[in-house]
């Protein structure tokens, strides 16, 4: 992280857009921010007022990623920020293991398994994507249905228990 | 056909222009192709499989054609390239035009595509071209999940039904063929080797062959023989179905120049 922070209320004006982002939602799964999706790579405050984003991709052909440059600008500006620079930065490329626990528990909260948190060692661990539980009924009983679901970022799954579908954030 | 390979609007000057042309070319076309499947597949799974594989192709061959446009130094965006040149200029692999034919046609054209990205992929993440490396490795992560769609669905269908076993083995013998020509090297891909921009494309056919095996043989089907006539589509020189994928491709912007929403 570069904080070329130059005036002395930069911080604050850090702070105040990173709290901008927070209410900003990702376009295809609005109850997580893009900031719980960990796409967020960089917030730097000019002393002229400019504010600077930093932005990765979730996958290069995401049909969001322009929707999501746009929601970021339009919120900061409506929140009083001048000018608003938003650029995609593409390394190291995003992975699911950016998406903030609180991501997760909202994932989780919305019937979308999350991916495995970085601290069990996250996307890398072997077996990663096996034995996923249900989010309906809990079983361990599940099946894959589609590795691709409903957006690029999701597989499709089936428990075996309960009979009902249900999406799996992808590892990536 | 045409015979020469690219025509005096081609940048035949700039050998790492035409390299990643190749590369984001191939995405582009297979990326068309399976864009046709929407709607066509056998089951709605099988629709988002191949959706979703033609989004990251597409993005994929976006990202290439931006820096190809950057290296052009002409002012060409990723949109001029993808819809403004013509066949000759084209430079993606013989293999990605090739007709969508059934389901099992798709699926080994696929397979044997997603192999070559994913250890192409991996080793242009280490390339000397730090704009090639870093798109190289995002692809890399979504070429692994393409591959892995596509092996599992040829082993569904080499060791299926007598009938499934047939035609796959027969889609298998027919586009074969075009593979030979990933590891060809001409010119460009040996400056490319130099630089250590790209590959050592004996290494890579290595690398492909063994994963490629491995999969034949779970699928129960036969390698076929590789032939001593190659097709250079990444020298521009293409079958007779570009032209017609192209004219439906480029279609809105040859007719409404610069349209946009």
């Amino acid at each position: 992280m570069t904080a070329a922070v130059v005036r002395p209320d930069g911080a604050t004006a850090v702070a105040r857009a990173r709290a901008v982002l927070a209410g900003v939602p990702d376009p295809e799964i609005p109850v997580i921010s893009v900031l719980d999706l960990g796409i967020v790579r960089d917030v730097v405050a000019d002393e002229d007022g400019t504010v600077r984003v930093a932005v990765s991709p979730t996958y290069s052909g995401c049909p969001a990623t322009a929707v999501i440059r746009a929601d970021i600008k339009a919120a900061l500006e409506a929140a009083g920020f001048g000018k608003v620079l938003v650029r995609d930065v593409l390394s190291p490329p995003w992975t699911t293991d950016w998406i903030s626990a609180e991501g997760r528990r909202k994932l989780a909260e919305y019937g979308i398994v999350p991916p495995p948190a970085p601290a069990g060692g996250g996307c890398a661990r072997p077996g990663s994507e096996t034995g996923v539980a249900c989010p309906r009924c809990g079983s361990l009983d599940t099946e894959v249905l589609s590795e691709f679901g409903s957006t690029p970022c999701k597989a499709l799954h089936r428990c075996r228990a309960c009979r009902e579908p249900f999406d799996r954030f992808k590892c990536i | 056909m045409n015979a020469a390979a690219g025509n005096s609007d081609a940048p035949q000057g700039d050998s790492r222009l035409r390299y990643v042309l190749r590369i984001a070319d191939t995405s582009l076309v297979l990326a068309q192709r399976l864009g046709a499947w929407v709607g066509h597949a056998p089951a709605i799974e099988e629709d988002l499989g191949l959706a979703n594989t033609a989004l990251d192709l597409l993005g994929q061959a976006r990202l290439f054609l931006s820096y190809a446009g950057e290296l052009e130094g002409r002012g060409r965006s990723e949109d001029d390239l993808a819809f403004l040149r013509d066949e000759p200029d084209i430079l993606n692999a013989t293999l990605a035009e090739m007709p969508n034919g059934d389901f099992g046609d798709t699926i080994v054209r696929q397979f044997l595509v997603d192999a070559y990205q994913v250890e192409l992929y991996e080793r242009l993440a280490a390339s000397t071209d730090a704009r090639l490396a870093e798109i190289a490795a995002k692809a890399v992560k979504e070429a692994r999940y393409h591959v892995r769609y596509s092996a599992s669905w040829l082993v569904r269908l080499g060791d299926g039904t007598d009938e499934s076993h047939a035609r796959v083995q027969s889609s298998l013998d027919r586009l074969w063929p075009y593979t030979q020509e990933f590891f060809d090297a001409d010119e460009v891909d040996r400056a490319a080797a130099a630089d250590g921009a790209g590959p050592d494309l004996a290494e890579l056919r290595a690398a492909w062959s063994s994963r490629v095996d491995a999969v034949l043989a779970e699928a129960t089907l036969a390698r076929p023989r590789d032939l001593a006539y190659r097709w250079y589509g990444k020298q521009g020189r293409h079958s007779e179905h570009l032209g017609h994928l192209l004219s439906e491709m480029q279609y809105l912007q040859r007719s409404h120049p610069g349209a946009g929403w």
